[in-house]
């Protein structure tokens, strides 16, 4: 991550970009991470209104909105996601927790 | 310039002279000795004299918070307190100063507890000596006034954008009335002028986050910045002084030296205290004593280059502390000046005094004056003396 020059910083800490949030990468909490299982998803959407964060992928481009996957730079791991995946397919989830492993 | 000549408490003084900046928003809950100032000001506001937006929150917390979110929104904007009042606002008082917001406060300055004590001292603003504030102390009413006119000037100066508190005894100035000079409200605001907002959460066009999560990547850069920031002050102080002395023949700066050009013995004091001690000074004078005084009315930043080369080749110096550095060596002025002075080999030594507003008479100033002797003969004395304290 490249920091801005001291001198360049805005007085009182102040931010002039908002909405900056997806530039600060903040990832590396995680003890556990959402496995997405792709042939699971229903697309509910329910994981992307749940999420605390902006970690859902979603891709917008066409006529409905498609559920791509978990963007590792910002998901910290709360598992929110798993919990609220209905069980849709046969009993099984879209996304499970599992313990992550570098 | 014509200025009228009034009789007022310093609590009216100060009233009189934040409602010439036409402020915004005052942030306002009630304190002893600071009631008075804003129910002066509830007054103005009451009498159609004032367009102030007066927020009136449940507690000091709440009031400095009030006075943030304004001043962020782009807003002049002021409070007051006192003593626990100002302890309460803590957390906020270092917002206020980090966010480089210009608010102005009023600080009547009283005892902190415990045990409960409603009377002068200066614990309440030297608690909040390193929360960024610029500090200024008054000697009486007219000080005051003064003091809370220039604020605005100082704190609003595009190289300083700090917030300033306006310190002044509790009581012993607050609630006593004084004659004084005011400036024509005219003359005043033509002085203060208006508000340009460095930034401003209103503006839908240009969003801003104020007071964001600030983490081990920033946070010390930001309080880099923050620390240059009051290497500019004591200039933009001297110059809103100069161009004050200028419309108003009354002069201020860091300090106001009494008898020190010849002095080989000087005291250091702020506040009310200042006044009783000329008196006494100038009894001794006449005998040929050559005792001065320097008032300190800048305390933050501390004036720390001028000191050292006022004090430079006297021979005997004390500093009188209303407050107490618990555990530490003498009290914060004390402390300071003494650091000011590192390099120098000249005797010096302190006193604290007149806590929780007990009286600080002339037998006191005497006996300082007789112990600046005794040092300056080669005597000794404590480091750190109690006065006006029954044995």
């Amino acid at each position: 991550m490249s920091f801005i020059k001291t001198d360049d910083l805005h007085e009182g800490g102040i931010i002039r970009d908002a909405g900056n949030t997806a530039d600060y990468v903040t990832g590396d909490w995680r003890t556990f991470v959402p496995k997405f299982i792709e042939e699971n998803c229903i697309q509910c959407m329910f994981c992307w209104i749940y999420c605390p964060d902006n970690a859902i992928e979603i891709d917008t481009s066409g006529d409905k909105p498609i559920m791509k996957g978990i963007i590792l730079d910002h998901c910290k791991g709360c598992g929110i996601c798993a919990h609220e995946c209905p069980p849709a397919k046969k009993g099984k989830s879209a996304l499970v927790m599992v313990r992550e492993e570098k | 310039m014509e200025q009228k000549l009034v009789a007022l408490s310093g609590n009216e003084a100060v009233a009189y002279a934040f409602k010439q900046a036409k402020p915004h928003v005052a942030a306002v809950f009630p304190i002893t000795p600071q009631t008075e100032m804003m129910h002066k000001y509830a007054e103005f506001v009451a009498n159609g004299e004032s367009t102030t937006e007066m927020i009136l929150v449940e507690s000091e917390h709440s009031a400095m918070s009030a006075a943030v979110g304004s001043a962020a929104a782009g807003a002049r904007t002021f409070t007051a307190t006192s003593s626990a009042g100002f302890a309460l606002m803590w957390e906020v008082v270092y917002i206020a100063a980090s966010l480089r917001l210009p608010i102005c406060m009023g600080l009547v300055n009283r005892a902190l507890s415990g045990n409960i004590n409603i009377h002068c001292d200066h614990s309440d603003s030297m608690g909040g000596r390193d929360a960024g504030w610029i500090h200024l102390f008054s000697e009486n009413a007219q000080e005051s006034y003064d003091n809370a006119v220039m604020a605005w000037r100082i704190a609003e100066h595009m190289d300083v954008r700090l917030p300033v508190m306006v310190n002044y005894d509790g009581f012993i100035i607050s609630h006593t009335a004084d004659a004084l000079h005011m400036l024509p409200d005219d003359a005043a605001y033509d002085f203060i002028g208006k508000f340009k907002p460095n930034y401003t959460l209103l503006d839908p066009e240009n969003p801003i986050t104020v007071g964001p999560l600030d983490l081990t990547d920033y946070y010390f850069e930001h309080k880099s910045s923050q620390l240059a920031a009051y290497d500019k002050v004591p200039g933009v102080i001297q110059a809103v002084s100069e161009e004050f002395a200028a419309m108003t023949g009354r002069h201020y700066g860091f300090c106001e030296e009494y008898k020190m050009d010849d002095a080989d013995m000087v005291m250091i004091m702020l506040g009310s205290s200042a006044g009783t001690a000329k008196d006494v000074i100038d009894e001794y004078r006449e005998k040929g004593v050559k005792v001065g005084m320097l008032k300190m009315r800048t305390f933050r930043p501390f004036p720390h280059a001028y000191i050292a080369e006022k004090l430079a080749g006297r021979k005997a110096v004390c500093v009188l502390d209303r407050s107490a550095s618990f555990g530490g060596q003498g009290g914060p002025v004390f402390m300071e000046v003494r650091s000011a002075m590192y390099g120098q080999q000249i005797p010096i030594h302190g006193y604290i005094y007149g806590l929780g507003g007990r009286d600080f008479d002339l037998k006191q100033v005497a006996t300082v004056i007789e112990d600046l002797q005794k040092v300056a003969a080669g005597g000794a004395i404590n480091d750190i003396n109690l006065l006006g304290i029954r044995s």
